[in-house]
């Protein structure tokens, strides 16, 4: 055990600190450090382009997605390596936000199903930023029984013809590519009758509107489509394989985020460290102490677990379920961390004019997000069943739909 | 980097819990409760001729050296089986007091016959029911006599060497004591299968040990507590583990009730939060093995956070048996009343939250 850097590890970290050094866009520093939860801040600069500059100069010095290999635009990275890098990018790896649905959950897909040709056409792109992906999974009426979904696509020569509704695609709205899971046959047992494609979100038939969510942003969006073709070369695993693929997909996102999550711990320690309550220290304060100590524990936990996680992956071990409590763990802490940052605030707790509120508003632009962290790419009551299922070796819970034809399972519109 | 025991290191761990799986069943600390044993000998002497009472100790004084990453992982095995010896009392806490702050004459004294197995020991601090402060201690040494009473002592009847906090010269200074002798008395505890005693000094020989007590206490204290959580750390995966295999077995409405989501929702936070306290128990064990600068953040960090999985693992194990769970029959209060005793027995959880945001470093960037 050993959590400090040899001497190979010390050199590949000023190699990554030189490359920064000389190019990264330190006239966004300033702005990038006041980003809020769920907001990148490049003050006037518009952020797809700021985000999209750094992401090709990474790549054109080798430094994208370092873990892939170097045919598909990645420098063939260690674990170890990826993570010192990470932590040398520190505030720019805000501007990576885009990407990481692409890079992180659809890129992993297509390097374990696409073909070869396919793979060097689209991943070095997608390395450099110059292309951007979204994934498409959810549905109206299949979120956390995600294979519920009913968008069909239909055999028709070597093309599928497309149709249905997808939502909470995140970043639709500037993807140029995504990739898509669909019902090919509903008259077999749900998770049996999928297929994965991926797609140009600029074919013709797809219409992308955005959703206004709760917190008055909008990063989702509902993806239609109407009679899409999409050739049967862009098809991802087998047909009816679908399921299969999606895991692939969504390990990798567990992985993804799960590791470098935020969790409101640097910015719950900063308010506290300024406050005073009632004349005196907030530091001090033995109630301010306890709830500092307990969220300091989940966060330190996290950033512990990712590190044993990074080991792993360097002795060849697969991302395991139990990554699931990354998101679990810090959605509801920034939760409850906003929540009690205003608290501390009083009245004032309530504005959220960024040039009035504490910090630029960042509480409560975290208290408005935070919601959606505890649903999305799983709810905490999913991630606690694959806990208790798949880490704990827990029974399933019973299914009113298990082995019965996907048209034949009970709906909302069809019961009674 | 590398943020993992070593495959040797884990073989040790190994070796221990078979070892602890065939001699220290819950009967054994079961016969502790009853009163049929003051402590588990024949445990503590096999811990002896594994040479795990000394895995920190240097080979000039009688130990192994094998480090402190290695004795983390024993004291986790021997938290997973509920051992009823005197491991921490004697090996995290007066152990590493002579190891820290003894002469070579003292540690030559006591060290050996602790890594044999014939030394026991016992660290004596609290004298009245509050949170332990300097200002309570009013015990005493005056020309190598100590006067006063220390009114809970874990393991202090079966103690062969005490560790005592006294005043002297004005200040708290630590003292070593030998236990023959002195006027002690068993008080009973939340855990009986951990012996607790009350002792009277009345004018015993005492032997300075560091003259500056307070500060000693706590650079002691930050060490023992990583040694502690690891303890935690297996009694909350202990109760994990007979949570988990209840929900499987155990039928109600017609199926397994690990398979009801309430039930393995639990089930799911117990895993969490023990696998937080685990991920910070192995950096702090690290921290601990190297004494790095950050070793009291990462210590109460690892503290706090073992404190929290093994009483939340323990209480919600008792949840998952249902009624069965409150029986005298069932193992669950055997974790309930340990995860209670271990976080208490170097401060309660306030203490170490207080002592992890005085750690922190000033201003992390957001």
């Amino acid at each position: 055990m050993d959590f400090s850097d040899s001497p190979e590890e010390a050199a590949f970290r000023s190699e990554a600190r030189a490359f920064i050094q000389a190019n990264a866009p330190h006239y966004l520093a300033e702005n990038l450090a006041q980003s809020g939860f769920g907001n990148t801040n490049t003050g006037t600069h518009d952020t797809l382009t700021e985000a999209k500059k750094w992401q090709k100069a990474k790549a054109d010095g080798g430094w994208a997605c370092l873990m892939w290999p170097v045919e598909y635009g990645g420098r063939g990275a260690s674990p170890i390596q990826n993570v010192i890098w990470s932590q040398e990018e520190g505030l720019y790896s805000r501007l990576s936000g885009t990407f990481i649905i692409g890079q992180g959950m659809c890129a992993p897909t297509m390097m374990a199903y696409a073909s070869e040709t396919h793979k060097q056409r689209y991943l070095p792109k997608l390395a450099s930023g110059e292309e951007v992906w979204c994934q498409m999974f959810s549905e109206p009426h299949g979120g956390s029984d995600l294979a519920g979904l009913r968008t069909r696509a239909v055999k028709d020569g070597d093309e599928w013809v497309v149709n249905g509704q997808k939502i909470w695609t995140s970043g639709a709205q500037h993807s140029d590519y995504g990739i898509l899971i669909t019902r090919t046959d509903p008259e077999v047992a749900k998770h049996k009758g999928l297929t994965m494609f991926f797609l140009d979100m600029k074919s013709p038939g797809v219409k992308v509107v955005p959703i206004k969510q709760a917190n008055g942003n909008s990063e989702f969006n509902e993806v239609y489509f109407d009679n899409v073709r999409i050739p049967d070369h862009q098809r991802l695993g087998g047909v009816g394989d679908g399921w299969r693929v999606s895991i692939t997909t969504l390990m990798n996102e567990r992985m993804a985020i799960g590791g470098s999550i935020a969790t409101g711990f640097p910015e719950i320690y900063d308010l506290v460290s300024e406050l005073d309550i009632q004349g005196q220290p907030a530091l001090e304060n033995p109630a301010v102490q306890a709830r500092l100590a307990d969220w300091y524990v989940m966060a330190a936990g996290l950033k512990n677990n990712a590190s044993r996680m990074i080991s792993a992956l360097s002795k060849g071990d697969m991302p395991g379920p139990e990554n699931s409590m990354g998101k679990l763990v810090a959605g509801n802490m920034m939760q409850d961390i906003a929540k009690y940052a205003l608290d501390l605030q009083g009245h004032a707790g309530t504005l959220v004019d960024p040039k009035v509120a504490e910090g630029a508003a960042r509480f409560q632009a975290m208290l408005l997000r935070s919601p959606a962290v505890r649903i999305e790419g799983g709810t905490d009551q999913i991630l606690r069943n694959i806990i208790g299922e798949r880490v704990l070796g827990l029974p399933e819970d019973m299914r009113a739909d298990k082995g019965i034809p996907f048209n034949q399972i009970p709906t909302s519109g069809s019961s009674g | 980097m590398n943020f993992d025991f070593s495959d040797e290191q884990k073989l040790l761990a190994d070796q221990v819990g078979r070892f602890l799986d065939e001699h220290c069943s819950t009967q054994v600390p079961r016969q502790v409760i009853d009163g049929k044993l003051g402590y588990a000998e024949p445990v503590w002497q096999g811990l002896g001729q594994m040479g795990l009472l000394g895995t920190a100790v240097e080979e000039t004084y009688g130990g192994t050296g094998a480090g402190y990453l290695e004795l983390c992982l024993v004291a986790q095995q021997l938290g997973a089986h509920i051992a009823p010896v005197p491991f921490g009392s004697t090996v995290y806490l007066v152990a590493e007091a002579l190891m820290l702050f003894g002469t070579p004459a003292q540690k030559q004294n006591w060290l050996p016959g602790i890594c044999d197995g014939s030394v026991k020991g016992a660290l004596a601090t609290v004298e009245n029911l509050e949170q332990l402060n300097p200002a309570q201690i009013s015990t005493r040494v005056v020309q190598g006599r100590v006067q006063g009473r220390k009114i809970i002592v874990a393991d202090g009847n079966i103690a062969d060497l005490l560790v005592v906090l006294a005043q002297h010269d004005g200040k708290p200074a630590l003292f070593l004591v030998e236990a023959a002798g002195l006027d002690r008395e068993t008080v009973e505890s939340v855990d009986p299968s951990r012996d607790t005693a009350a002792i009277n000094f009345a004018g015993a020989t005492a032997e300075l040990l560091v003259a500056d007590g307070w500060p000693a206490l706590q650079r002691l204290f930050d060490r023992a507590a990583v040694l502690y959580a690891f303890e935690q750390l297996g009694g909350a995966q202990s109760a994990l583990d007979m949570a988990v295999a209840y929900a499987q077995e155990r039928f109600a409405f017609g199926r397994a009730i690990g398979s009801f989501q309430a039930i393995k929702h639990m089930l799911a936070d117990m895993y969490v939060t023990m696998k937080l306290a685990e991920s910070n128990c192995y950096y702090a064990a690290w921290a601990l093995a190297n004494d790095t600068t950050d070793l009291p953040l990462a210590a109460a960090t690892a503290r706090v956070s073992a404190t929290q999985a093994f009483q939340q693992c323990a209480r919600d194990n008792i949840q998952v048996h249902g009624g069965m769970g409150f029986t005298w029959e069932f193992d669950c209060h055997l974790y309930y009343r340990r995860a209670n005793f271990l976080a208490l027995e170097l401060g309660g959880l306030s203490e170490w939250q207080a002592r992890l945001v005085k750690s922190l470093p000033l201003q992390q960037s957001a």
